[in-house]
C-alpha cells in the first residue's frame, strides 16, 4: 500500500547534523496521546448511566481497543517497518482521533454501538499503530542507548493517562456545571462527556500530528558521533545480523518471549485491575478497612507513577545489564516480591503499597525494554513489525490477567467483605506465571544463522546501518 | 523539507526546546496531579 509522498520515508531521511534529540519528543508526542487509554474509568460511570448498561457493557470498550491493539500492531507492523515512523504516525494520528469522533457521536446519539465501533475498533487500530510507530526509529537513532530511546516512548504511554485523568474531569467540569469530582457520588452527564471526547479528539489530533511532522529516520550508514559498534562490548545475544518478521515468528526466541511478555504482563495486571480493593480488603478488619476510600485511590496513583517511572529506569538499565538478566530481575524479583505480598503484605501497610510499587515497576519495565530485546535478537531491520507480532501477548494477557483475578476472587466471597488470605490463591497462580516466564527467558537463545537474512540484500544493508 | 541532499543542516534550539516544552508540559501536568492524588495514601488514610 503505497503512501502520499509527504509521508514517504524517503523524506524524511535526516541530513548530516540533525539533532537526535529532536526523535524522543516526536514519539512522547504520540504515546502521550494514546496512553488515554488507560484513563477509561474517569468516565466509566457518566457512560453506565448515560446509556443505562451494565459496567461490563462499558468495560467492553477498553477490552476492545486492547485487542484491536494488538492485532494491529501485528498485521500492520510491516506496513509501519517499510513506510517509516512519519506515515505511521500520522494514520496512528488519524485513526484514534476518528475513534473519539465517531465514539463522541455514538454517546451523543445513545448508540452504544458507534462506541464500540469507534473508540474500540478505530481507536484501537491508531492505539496499535501509534504504539510501534516510533519504536524501531528510536532504535535507530539511538543503537548506543536502544533501552533508554524505547523507555523514554513507552513511559509516555504510562504518562498519557496521568495527564488524560485530571484533563478529563477539568474539561466535564466545564462541560456540566453540576459535575463535581470531589463528590464521589457525582456523575458527569452524558452530553459533557460526547464533548469531552470531541475535544480530547481534536487535541489529540494536532497533537500527534506534531510528532509526524518533526520525526526523521537516520541516513543509512549514520551513526552517533563518537560511537563505534565494533568497541561495544560483546554481548552472546546482541546480534548484528537480520531476521525478517515473518521469519522472527518460526523461531522459537519469539515465542519465549511471547511468553516472557505474556506472564509479565498478566502478573501485573492482577495487582493493576484491583489495586482500590485490594488495599482496602488487605487492611480491612470487620466491615471496615482501616484503609479509606480517598487513601485507596492515592495508592491507584502511586502505581501508576511507579508504572511510568520502572518503564524509563528499567529499560535504561537494561543497557547496562543486559536484556536477559533485566527480564530475570523482573520475573525473579516478581515471584519473591508476589509471595512476600501473599505472606506478609498485611501486615503493613508501607509494607504493601512497597512491594506492590515495585512489582508494578517491573510490569511497566517488562513494556519498555522488550523492543530492545528484540532488537538485540533479531537486529534492527523490521524490529518495528516483529515488536508488533509480540505485542499479541499484550492482549492476550489483557483477558487472562483480569479473568484469573476476578475468577479467583469470585469464589472467595463478595467484593467489599473480602481479606487478605482471599487474594493468596489468585497471587500465588501469578507467581507461578511468572516462574513459567523466568524458565522461558532462561531458555532465550541467540537465532540461529538460517533464520539471517542474506547480507547482500540492499533491505537488509539498508535498515541494518544502525 | 527536502531531505534527500546530503547537505548538512543545524536543528535550531528553538525547535529543540518547542518540541520537548510540547511533551514535557502536559507531562509536568499530569505528574503534578497523580502526585497530589497519591500524596492522600500518606495523609492518614
Amino acid at each position: 500500500m503505497a503512501v502520499p509522498s509527504f509521508l514517504a520515508r524517503e523524506r524524511i531521511v535526516a541530513r548530516p547534523g540533525f539533532n537526535r534529540w529532536l526523535i524522543p519528543p516526536a514519539a512522547l508526542a504520540v504515546h502521550l496521546c494514546i496512553g488515554q487509554v488507560y484513563a477509561t474509568s474517569v468516565y466509566k460511570a457518566a457512560l453506565v448511566k448515560h446509556f443505562g448498561s451494565s459496567l461490563t457493557a462499558i468495560g467492553v470498550v477498553f477490552s476492545i481497543a486492547i485487542v484491536m491493539l494488538g492485532l494491529s500492531a501485528a498485521v500492520f507492523g510491516t506496513w509501519v517497518d517499510r513506510n517509516g515512523p512519519r506515515a505511521a504516525m500520522f494514520t496512528a494520528a488519524l485513526f484514534w482521533s476518528a475513534g473519539f469522533l465517531v465514539g463522541s457521536l455514538g454517546i451523543a446519539t445513545g448508540q452504544l454501538w458507534l462506541l464500540y465501533l469507534g473508540y474500540g475498533v478505530i481507536g484501537g487500530i491508531g492505539l496499535g499503530i501509534g504504539y510501534i510507530s516510533p519504536v524501531s526509529t528510536l532504535i535507530k537513532w539511538f543503537p548506543d542507548r536502544p533501552g533508554l530511546a524505547t523507555g523514554m516512548a513507552i513511559m509516555g504511554f504510562g504518562g498519557g493517562a496521568l495527564i488524560a485523568s485530571p484533563l478529563s474531569r477539568q474539561l466535564m467540569t466545564w462541560y456540566d456545571s453540576s459535575y463535581n469530582p470531589a463528590d464521589k457520588t457525582s456523575v458527569p452527564g452524558g452530553s459533557s462527556v460526547a464533548l469531552l471526547f470531541l475535544t480530547l479528539g481534536l487535541i489529540y489530533l494536532v497533537f500527534m500530528m506534531f510528532g509526524a511532522f518533526i520525526v526523521r529516520v537516520p541516513a543509512d550508514g549514520w551513526k552517533p558521533a563518537g560511537w563505534d559498534p565494533s568497541m561495544v562490548k560483546h554481548r552472546e545475544l546482541v546480534t548484528r545480523e537480520s531476521v525478517s518478521a515473518a521469519n522472527s515468528i518460526k523461531t522459537p526466541q519469539f515465542w519465549l518471549l511471547w511468553i516472557v511478555l505474556f506472564c509479565n504482563v498478566t502478573a501485573g495486571i492482577g495487582i493493576l485491575e484491583q489495586a482500590a480493593p485490594m488495599i482496602q480488603d488487605f487492611f480491612r478488619n470487620g466491615t471496615t478497612s482501616t484503609v479509606a476510600a480517598a487513601a485507596a485511590a492515592g495508592f491507584v496513583g502511586l502505581l501508576s507513577l511507579f508504572n511510568m517511572g520502572g518503564r524509563f529506569v528499567w529499560s535504561t538499565t537494561s543497557d547496562f545489564l543486559g536484556r536477559k538478566p533485566m527480564y530475570m530481575i523482573y520475573l525473579g524479583g516478581g515471584m519473591l516480591l508476589y509471595i512476600a505480598l501473599a505472606t506478609v503484605g498485611s501486615s503493613a501497610t508501607w509494607l504493601f503499597v512497597l512491594l506492590a510499587a515495585v512489582i508494578i515497576s517491573f510490569y511497566g519495565g517488562g513494556f519498555s525494554t522488550a523492543p530492545a530485546y528484540l532488537r538485540d535478537l533479531f537486529g534492527t531491520f523490521q524490529v518495528g513489525a516483529i515488536h508488533g507480532r509480540l505485542l499479541t501477548a499484550w492482549s492476550a494477557a489483557g483477558v487472562a490477567g483480569p479473568l484469573i483475578v476476578n475468577g479467583v476472587l469470585d469464589t472467595r466471597g463478595t467484593p467489599g467483605e473480602l481479606v487478605a488470605g482471599d487474594y493468596r490463591p489468585a497471587l500465588f497462580i501469578m507467581v507461578g506465571l511468572l516462574a513459567v516466564g523466568f524458565v522461558a527467558n532462561l531458555l532465550v537463545k541467540p537465532v540461529a544463522a538460517k533464520w539471517h537474512e542474506p547480507s547482500s540484500t540492499p533491505a537488509t544493508t539498508e535498515r541494518s546501518a544502525a | 523539507m527536502s531531505q534527500d541532499s546530503s547537505q548538512p543542516t543545524h536543528t535550531p534550539a528553538a525547535l529543540l526546546g518547542l518540541a520537548w516544552a510540547l511533551v514535557g508540559i502536559p507531562l509536568v501536568y499530569g505528574l503534578w496531579q497523580t502526585v497530589k492524588t497519591a500524596a492522600t495514601l500518606f495523609a492518614g488514610g
